[in-house]
């Protein structure tokens, strides 16, 4: 590559502002914003482990953080995230064995990643509150 | 190629073989999709070891997450993410920075990121698996 010279001014080929948004495109959009929101959720899961292992103190303000109303909201988005993106892998993986690629079947795919991923969510919270007795 | 002169013996065909200087270009891909299968299971654990321990105190969450099959399933789970966000990054990066500075600043920092959070949530579990 480094021999090569400069390429003329050509020009480009035209993106997504050309197409009609579909379904797909946009769960393909989310399956990589979700990725990239997971990447710096991790951080706290690092935090919280950290936090358990480090005594009542430190964890005493992880959950002050995670109880606030930002902190349950981030880790709404995060449990939503990570579904989502578990799912989406699903449907990547279904798609690498070069199956459901049929026009039907893509559309029934992406539709079942959003709203099982939505549902999901929502199941996994209310399981959650009920496994601490209710709202804190 | 044909009309400059060879600057080595080596034909274009045998340098495609080769696959060039990286040997190799489908190692990633595959991890990822390694990595992906192994987290399937493995976020489904997570999601329920969490739940599990939701509104619990610190020793009681210490004591479970040190306990030796939720250790391991944690540990399994943190290794598979990091290094499934480590190449997911990575392409991100690829992709969208067309500044090659930039770019490797980038990437250098995404696998200080990786290693750093990796480290920081093995510790923490293997701290609380060994009692220390």
């Amino acid at each position: 590559m480094a021999e090569t010279r400069a390429p003329a001014a050509r020009p480009l080929s035209p993106h997504l502002q050309v197409y009609r948004l579909t379904l797909t495109m946009v769960m393909s959009g989310f399956h990589r914003i979700s990725g990239f929101g997971l990447y710096f959720g991790t951080i706290l899961l690092a935090w919280w482990l950290m936090a358990a292992a480090s005594g009542p103190n430190g964890y005493a303000r992880f959950e002050w953080f995670a109880g606030s109303l930002i902190g349950r909201l981030i880790l709404f988005g995060y449990t939503w995230a990570l579904i989502h993106h578990t799912l989406g892998g699903i449907r990547h993986l279904i798609w690498d064995t070069g199956r459901g690629f049929g026009a039907q079947q893509r559309e029934w795919l992406a539709a079942a990643t959003i709203i099982g991923s939505i549902v999901l969510t929502v199941v996994v919270w209310v399981i959650g509150y009920l496994a601490m007795g209710g709202s804190r | 190629m044909s009309d400059i002169a060879p600057k080595h013996f080596r034909t274009p065909l045998a340098r495609v073989r080769g696959r060039g200087a990286a040997r190799s270009g489908t190692h990633e891909f595959w991890l990822q999709r390694v990595t992906s299968v192994a987290g399937i299971p493995l976020t489904i654990m997570a999601v329920f070891i969490v739940i599990l321990l939701l509104g619990r105190n610190q020793a009681a969450v210490a004591q479970i997450l040190g306990a030796p099959l939720v250790a391991v399933i944690m540990l399994l789970f943190i290794i598979c993410t990091v290094i499934h966000m480590k190449i997911g990054m990575q392409e991100i990066l690829v992709d969208y920075v067309p500044d090659e500075s930039m770019k490797l600043t980038l990437l250098l920092a995404n696998t200080f990121f990786c290693w750093i959070v990796g480290l920081i949530a093995t510790y923490a579990i293997l701290k609380m698996s060994f009692g220390v």
